[in-house]
């Protein structure tokens, strides 16, 4: 089982949340000591246990390719934080 | 204050069916009392005035056409991680403070559809997550028992509105525990039904495979109401059960005659302090008295049930969270290029606990990771489910508390993990996906404390044994009815 | 020394399937439209909103992976690729990581010369296209010095088939053909509408090169931002040139993501991704594992069609049609289904697809009607043919006729029967014309033996004029050459 203290600052950034210095400390403490209780399960024997991705058994659920109603565009650009036109707008995406 | 507003919700309903009482003045004095508690209980972020007697005024008319609605007119408090179509929707986080959600989840319409009346958005921990309610960032709800006390969480809101009959039903969302806690800690019944059983469409994701909604009432047939009206297969849910839905309300037991009920090994009650050992024991041989046989049970991995939880639940919410950017709705944070939009957005917009689940959610899905961490812990909620279906071999019904001590005061358990064991008893059977419910068995005054406050008996059945589970607690509240023994504390409730 | 090198190419393509809506809600799956008028909570991943798998999506893929030989495992899941991009609602793409609806098979592609190939596939599998986003203020619309970006989510949700191949292909032609078979296969799947030109077909190639002989692959670069076949195959070619110049001039190859730039005929890195995305995949948990049954598995292989190589193989090896005539009728399902049913009747595959594909196509562009759906059926085409064949009526009655069936006119044979069309070619009456004609031109036929060999021509045009058209032309040349030569 891991062992290593979390990298705060990788883990942030693929969360995309920009933390203060006093965050990076403060959480890395706090889960830090949560990881060392989820260490527990260390003990546990799973070599033949299967992962529960789902308590439910279904298979299967599926739709029958028949169209629904969707939202008028006023409606959802109305919640937009910034619009432009029929568009949502956002700052320049810096190209990968 | 109104008097039909302390009744059940089956007592509301039924006075409305008979055209005793009409929806519109039950949602009006439900509305005045509202004002005049609110400022102690704080238990809405937003009230609903429109909507309640637009609402109210269509099940008035419904019912002079003759129709018969299981909750006519019974005024209803909707967590505020449910979409209700034109209402604020917040999962009190600063990050939907302002979002008016366009869509209404099923469960709620399947509410109102059988004559509930929306009163109000209720308070919650931000996101779900917490088990005080003290992790909102947009306002304090009191336990009506003791105004210096947390209500419990995450369905803080629901339960405070409908202890201090602001409410008859409150919908909260349980997650590993975010119905029964507060129920327990509020004097109500607080009962998550078997996972799937009731739609998410609609319900804020917090943990998409543990997440489901229940009613927060103050008796069992109540609760039971609200089940049969919302429960049931939803096509807009994937992981809803096709599977017919067996009506629990009405025709209930008189004793338990028959019955196993397990007490589990690992719970020992004697932990609890004094107070509450004496309370659970009295419980356990309340349940024998109504003819119950008390068997001992094992759930040898009892636990592992909190680390499991705190992995896989911040994993899956780490993933549900990620919407949250700043780009369609909510709140942004502007930045010179849209990574800083995200980064700004998301730090400004989300509080400490939901950051450091996301934090350790993100961390155990990681690349090096997701082996040790995510799956580990999914195996071991195989083993949870597998030490509960053992169990149930020699039992019908498992009985243990439902937390570890009663309401307690505000800024109590600051330590995150501290608070993180207000789930241990009411986790195992999230992770299995069981149904359970709390229902009251008792009072104590917390040291330092000058209210008795009360306890809640958890009591948990087989996957889809709904039914038997509804019919077990109101057998065990008929014969002790614990919550009639104490009145909330707040000014404007005759005491 | 200069060392030799082959090129080792893959081929990724994003396939929009063709369904009525999209792959986790029912909002209307169409191209074009005003921005954000096809979107609900759930393509706009909207709090609360949960997918449901559209049936028809998961049936056009594994009948696409039964089309190409694939296994179709009986358990199958959707999985979350975490990742935060503007143009995805939910910054997670629910896509299939480890088990996905196919995997395996192949492509069976045709080079122009009829050489039959193959190249393996590594899976098929299912996920929801993104949004769109268009970048405004760099003067070029790349994101490249854009300022800002504006989204459309009508895209958003769109049922993708993703298609991997294995590390195959060894050149740009190859690569064409082999995504001509591709597309032609999900065409005639009806899968998808496969337009580059409509964003639903959409490929990244993987190139490198190494030295002939090894067996090893050299570092690989991801090209991607081609917009139709011919600039696959450019950029392809420009892609190997410029690896094999660099290993050449004693450089490396870096492992990187290139845009094919269309105006200037090269490939340019994109900026280098500064960490590889750690996309943390997971089961997703608001949707139940599929399990296909191998008796469902069965029945839709059952019901396959024909498949565009098994038809071109048809084509070229049993009735002997070239390459290139082979290609026409693949690519024109109507067509090549005329085309077999005149095969059927008349047992001429040549002459049949003379005609199809010469003047019957040549009257169908220029009446803008398809063969299949004009008047001349495929009996009458095939009587028209046997005419042929047994000499009945020459090649120029025939064409005339023709034109007469296009316009309505019916069996070929009424025709000729009626009308009297019927070649002669009866030796004793053609020689009696050629008598005739001979004679009639004894100047001429002067200038024939003294030299002008070339009057031929004109006597037999005019023996054919004296038939009115109807003498055997090759019957009156023989008779003409054999008594000019005496």
């Amino acid at each position: 089982m891991a062992n290593d203290a979390i990298d705060i600052r990788y883990v942030a950034k693929l969360a995309r949340l920009a933390l203060t210095d006093d965050e990076i400390e403060r959480f890395g403490k706090q889960l830090g000591d949560l990881l060392g209780h989820v260490n527990a399960l260390a003990d546990l024997d799973i070599a033949s246990v299967p992962a529960t991705a789902q308590v439910v058994e279904s298979r299967n659920v599926t739709r029958d390719d028949e169209l629904r109603p969707c939202l008028d565009r006023e409606t959802v650009l109305s919640a937009a934080p910034q619009r432009q036109g029929g568009f949502f707008r956002v700052p320049r995406i810096i190209a990968e | 204050m109104s008097e039909i507003i302390e009744r059940s919700a089956a007592g509301i309903a039924a006075q409305v069916n008979a055209k005793q009482a009409g929806a519109l003045e039950i949602a009006e004095a439900t509305l005045a009392h509202v004002r005049s508690v609110e400022g102690e209980v704080g238990a809405y972020l937003t009230v609903l005035d429109d909507l309640a007697r637009a609402q109210a005024r269509r099940v008035d008319e419904r019912i002079r056409a003759g129709e018969h609605l299981p909750l006519a007119g019974v005024p209803v408090a909707v967590k505020d991680n449910m979409c209700l179509e034109g209402t604020r929707t917040t999962c009190g986080s600063k990050i939907l403070e302002n979002w008016i959600a366009p869509y209404t989840a099923t469960a709620v319409a399947r509410i109102l559809e059988a004559g509930g009346i929306p009163i109000g958005k209720a308070n919650c921990d931000e996101f779900a997550m917490g088990s005080s309610c003290e992790n909102s960032a947009l306002g304090v709800t009191r336990n009506p028992y003791d105004l210096s006390r947390v209500p419990g969480g995450s369905s803080g809101g629901s339960a405070a509105a409908v202890a201090s009959y602001e409410a008859a039903i409150g919908l909260g969302s349980d997650t590993g525990g975010s119905i029964r806690e507060p129920g327990a800690f509020c004097n109500l019944v607080g009962f998550k039904p078997t996972y799937g059983r009731v739609s998410r469409y609609g319900l804020i994701a917090f943990a998409s495979s543990l997440d489901q909604i229940g009613p927060l009432t103050r008796t069992v047939e109540d609760a039971a109401l609200a089940y049969d009206a919302m429960g049931g297969y939803d096509p807009m849910d994937s992981t809803s059960i096709n599977k017919p839905l067996e009506p629990t309300a009405g025709s209930w037991r008189d004793d338990l005659r028959g019955l196993r009920v397990g007490i589990v090994r690992e719970f020992d009650t004697k932990t609890l302090g004094a107070d509450l050992d004496t309370i659970y024991r009295k419980a356990y041989a309340d349940l024998e008295r109504l003819g119950a046989e008390l068997v001992e049970v094992s759930l040898p991995t009892a636990d592992y049930g909190v680390p499991t939880y705190y992995l896989v639940a911040p994993a899956e919410c780490s993933s549900n969270l990620a919407r949250f950017d700043g780009v369609r709705y909510g709140l942004r944070v502007d930045g010179a290029d849209v990574r800083a939009m995200y980064d700004s957005t998301r730090a400004a917009g989300f509080g400490p606990e939901v950051k450091r689940r996301i934090l350790i959610g993100t961390h155990a899905l990681s690349s090096g990771y997701y082996d040790a961490y995510y799956v580990r812990a999914q195996k071991a909620r195989t083993l949870i489910a597998r030490d509960f279906e053992r169990a149930f071999a020699q039992c019908d019904a498992i009985a243990c508390p439902a937390a570890s001590c009663p309401a307690f005061v505000f800024n109590a358990k600051s330590d995150p993990y501290s608070m993180y064991l207000m789930d241990y008893y009411t986790i195992p059977m999230a992770l299995a996906g069981l149904p359970a419910l709390s229902v009251p068995c008792g009072w104590a005054t917390p040291e330092g404390g000058s209210l008795p406050m009360p306890l809640g008996l958890q009591l948990t059945t087989p996957l889809f044994a709904e039914r038997l589970l509804l019919d077990v607690a109101h057998a065990y509240e008929a014969a002790t009815g614990h919550a009639a023994a104490h009145r909330p504390a707040l000014g404007a409730v005759r005491a | 020394m200069n060392v030799e090198y082959e090129a080792v190419v893959g081929i990724e393509c994003h396939v929009e399937l063709k369904t009525k809506t999209k792959m986790f809600c029912g909002c209307a799956n169409e191209f074009g439209g005003e921005p954000n008028t096809k979107v609900c909570p759930v393509c706009l991943g909207m709090p609360g909103a949960l997918p449901v798998p559209n049936a028809k999506a998961l049936e056009h893929t594994v009948n696409a992976g039964l089309a190409f030989g694939a296994k179709i495992p009986s358990f199958s899941k959707f999985d979350r690729k975490n990742y935060f991009y503007p143009d995805m609602p939910k910054d997670y793409q629910i896509s299939q990581y480890d088990m996905p609806l196919t995997m395996g098979g192949s492509v069976k592609y045709w080079l122009d010369d009829g050489t039959m190939r193959e190249c393996r596939l590594t899976r098929i599998h299912l996920e929801e296209d993104t949004g769109k986003s268009t970048h405004a203020g760099s003067g070029d619309g790349r994101i490249a010095g854009s300022s800002y970006s504006l989204l459309d989510f009508n895209r958003a949700g769109v049922p993708l088939m993703e298609c991997v191949s294995e590390p195959e292909l060894h050149s740009a032609a190859d690569a064409v053909a082999y995504l001509e078979s591709l597309r032609r296969t999900l065409l005639v799947l009806g899968v998808s509408d496969v337009k580059m030109e409509e964003g639903s077909l959409r490929c990244d190639a993987n190139v490198s090169i190494r030295p002939v002989g090894s067996t090893e692959l050299g570092t690989k670069t991801e090209i991607k931002n081609m917009n139709s076949f011919r600039s696959v195959e450019r950029a392809i070619e420009s892609e190997i040139e410029r690896q094999v110049a660099a290993l050449r001039a004693g450089e490396r190859i870096i492992q990187e993501t290139r845009g094919w730039d269309e105006v200037h005929g090269v490939t340019h890195p994109m900026r280098s991704k500064e960490e590889a995305h750690d996309y943390r995949y997971f089961p997703d948990p608001d949707l139940v594992p599929l399990e296909i049954a191998a008796a469902d598995v069965d029945r839709l292989r059952a019901q396959l069609p024909e498949l565009p190589w098994q038809r071109f193989e048809r084509y070229a090896r049993e009735y002997g049609l070239g390459s290139r005539q082979a290609t026409q009728l693949v690519d024109n399902v109507s067509l090549s289904g005329y085309f077999d049913r005149v095969v059927a009747i008349s047992g001429n595959a040549q002459q049949s697809s003379n005609f199809v594909l010469g003047e019957l196509s040549r009257l169908a562009n220029e009446h803008d009607v398809a063969v299949a759906e004009s008047k001349v059926s495929p009996e009458h085409l095939a009587e028209l043919i046997a005419l042929v064949d047994s000499k009945k009526i020459n090649s120029k009655i025939a064409k005339e006729l023709l034109v007469r069936m296009w316009d309505g006119a019916g069996s070929p044979v009424a025709v000729v029967d009626r009308e009297s069309l019927a070649q002669t070619s009866d030796p004793a009456a053609i020689e009696a014309l050629v008598d005739g004609v001979l004679t009639a031109n004894a100047a001429v036929v002067a200038d024939f033996r003294a030299g002008k060999t070339n009057v031929a021509g004109f006597l037999v045009g005019q023996v054919m004029k004296a038939s009115r058209g109807k003498a055997d032309p090759a019957l009156v040349n023989e008779l003409v050459q054999k008594k000019l030569s005496v």
